[in-house]
């Protein structure tokens, strides 16, 4: 009897290691109509300088085989609490731009921001659920961090020395989260197993930000999705 | 509004205060046109440097505006200072004229301890002080050195909720911030025409037969009105609710229910950082319009009655006119507000004329309650000069 008692823990932990292999959801964000032609951004004279190429807004990239980039999928329903997976991506101010466009972040969780210019940026976020700040970045190489508390999809980023730099975070609760590349594919990596409603939200397609579809995690999964350009009413 | 009597110079500082205070109200609107006034985050420092020692190679982008926006602001309060002080001296004798003198000058500074506290703790004391003035003037409203004593205030407290509006995050500050300005406008404005010499010599010379003054009176009110409502959609920083003219979205009201707003919101490709519009934001831009229609019917109704009253040679009926033309100049530029999509040089020109409509509306309304007298007494007689009617305090 004695020994029974570690065999059967041995086996119960065998089998949750089992069960518990997290798995990845990846997939396919894609476009569905022809959207409004994106407006060339005005640079002032010293933005100018530091950014070569003629740049435009960034409301839809579309790449390969109709993939939307910049579409933030996340875990909506279904997730526990989790803390962060390693260290969140940072924002940076590059040739008055903000890279990335879209990103995320677990609720929380510090992430750094930094500017790359040679000149002032304000870093303004502008949430509906979280705190706002505003705070100065004056000099080349300077990074700060800053956390959100609260989930929320998606806080917009903003500078006002240059109205045209705007960028969005997407923040939840958990680190089952990814952000569409240029041709529109995200990975969510080990998720653990279980039924998910998976939200794709991009800012402009689609009436309501996001959609939905459920998820059965019980190995790797593959799920497609598929926005829409808002028709004219 | 008669005490004092005219100086030529003080007439000219009052005008030379509501002439920056125009340009002033010119250079915020800038600000917000241009959506850059959070470009600097800390106040009443200017990036961690002393406002006036900030580098002019640092005034980028949206800094440029804002700092100019601060920079105007101080010398409107610096001018507003002595023109204060001036009608106050001039007004006063012995004790009071040097606390009143002394209040002024310590307040300026204690203005150099160059921290948020102080400035919201002169805030204060400047709110209290208005509180007093307005006391004094409910007992007599004429002496223009409470009138001056309250800009002076006025302009302190101005100062300090712009300042406020950028370190607290709070658009309904600057909704506050653009109504307190135009108030401010009109007081300037006011202390200009009852400095003036034709001021001191007029006389109740015509009879209100028709009710003029509260007309006009009425159509300034709804002016203020418009301009509150005016600064509360400029100050949603959420560029056009409406984007066409003279229909809404393609009909006579707009859809408001969550799900058009969605979609309106959705359809928007901006090229600047606007906020999302809501379905207040829409409602107001409609209010927005009718206001304007109202207005312009009632300065219509106001040049049709004193044409009538008074004919073309009277000074009220030219005065009625350049009112009536701001007032479809002001329209025009409404709707190319619309038409341009909101470009800033535009929307700053509705500001600016926003403002001298009401400025025009307000000295017309001083006027009339100065030269008109009610129906009523029309068996008295006419020519006792004005200085009968104020006591000299
Ligand atoms: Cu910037």
């Amino acid at each position: 009897m004695k020994t029974y008692i570690p065999c059967m823990i041995i086996a119960a932990l065998l089998g949750s290691i089992h069960f518990a292999a997290a798995a990845d959801i990846s997939g396919k964000v894609r476009l569905k109509g022809t959207p409004k032609p994106e407006i060339p951004i005005q640079l002032d004279a010293m933005c100018g300088k530091l950014q070569p190429k003629p740049v435009t807004t960034r409301h839809y990239v579309v790449g390969q085989d109709r993939g939307l980039a910049n579409v933030f999928v996340y875990i909506k329903q279904g997730a526990q609490k989790a803390p962060p997976a390693g260290e969140a991506t940072m924002l940076d101010q590059v040739g008055c731009m903000y890279e990335p466009y879209v990103m995320g972040v677990v609720a929380g969780q510090k992430f750094k921001i930094k500017n790359s210019d040679p000149l002032l940026h304000n870093i303004h976020a502008t949430p509906k659920v979280n705190k706002e700040f505003n705070f100065a970045q004056p000099t080349k190489g300077q990074e700060n961090e800053r956390s959100f508390d609260q989930p929320e999809v998606l806080v917009r980023m903003k500078c006002d020395v240059h109205p045209w730099m705007f960028a969005y975070i997407g923040v939840v609760d958990h680190p089952y989260f990814a952000v569409t590349d240029k041709d529109g594919n995200f990975t969510i990596k080990n998720v653990p197993p279980g039924k998910y409603t998976l939200e794709a939200y991009h800012q402009k397609a689609s009436v309501a930000g996001g959609k939905t579809q459920e998820v059965q995690v019980d190995g790797d999964k593959k799920i497609e999705f598929e926005l829409e350009v808002p028709a004219a009413p | 509004m008669t005490e004092s009597t005219n100086n030529r110079w003080l007439h000219r500082l009052a005008v030379l205060t509501a002439t920056a205070t125009l340009f002033l109200i010119c250079v915020g609107g800038l600000v917000t046109s241009h959506g850059v006034g959070m470009s600097v985050p800390d106040w009443p420092t200017t990036y961690g440097y002393n406002m006036f020692a900030f580098p002019f190679s640092k005034w980028i982008g949206g800094v440029f505006y804002e700092h100019s926006h601060r920079l105007v602001a101080s010398v409107v309060g610096l001018v507003t200072a002595i023109l204060a002080s001036w009608i106050w001296v001039r007004a006063t004798a012995g004790a009071a004229r040097w606390l009143g003198l002394t209040g002024i000058v310590a307040t300026l500074g204690l203005m150099g301890v160059r921290t948020q506290t102080m400035f919201v703790a002169l805030a204060v004391v400047a709110f209290g002080v208005i509180v007093f003035c307005a006391l004094r003037l409910g007992k007599d409203p004429r002496p223009i050195r409470w009138w001056a004593m309250i800009a002076f205030c006025a302009v302190l407290i101005q100062g300090v909720l712009g300042g406020l509006r950028v370190t607290q995050l709070k658009d309904e500050l600057g909704i506050l911030h653009a109504t307190l300005a135009q108030l401010f406008f009109v007081l300037v404005g006011a202390l200009a025409v009852t400095t003036s010499r034709r001021w001191s010599e007029s006389k109740l010379s015509i009879y209100d037969t028709g009710g003029l003054r509260y007309f006009y009176l009425l159509a300034t009110g709804m002016i203020l009105l418009q301009l509150i409502i005016g600064a509360s959609m400029r100050h949603q920083h959420a560029g056009l609710a409406i984007p066409d003219f003279p229909l809404a979205y393609g009909r006579l009201w707009p859809a408001t229910d969550p799900a058009s707003i969605a979609h309106y919101n959705q359809l928007r490709v901006e090229s600047v950082a606007l906020n999302e519009i809501t379905a207040s934001s829409v409602i107001l831009q409609m209010i927005h319009r009718i206001t304007a229609l109202l207005i312009c019917l009632a300065i219509g109704g106001a040049l049709v009655r004193t044409w009538r009253r008074f004919g073309w040679e009277s000074g009220f009926t030219k005065g009625v006119v350049a009112w009536g033309s701001l007032i479809l100049v002001q329209a025009g530029l409404g709707a190319a507000t619309i038409w341009t999509n909101k470009a800033a040089d535009i929307a700053t020109a509705h500001v600016a004329l926003g403002a001298l409509s009401l400025i025009t509306g307000s000295i017309l309304v001083l006027w009339a309650f100065r030269c008109m007298q009610p129906a009523a007494r029309q068996a008295e007689p006419l020519s006792a000069p004005m200085q009968n009617q104020g006591a000299v305090a």
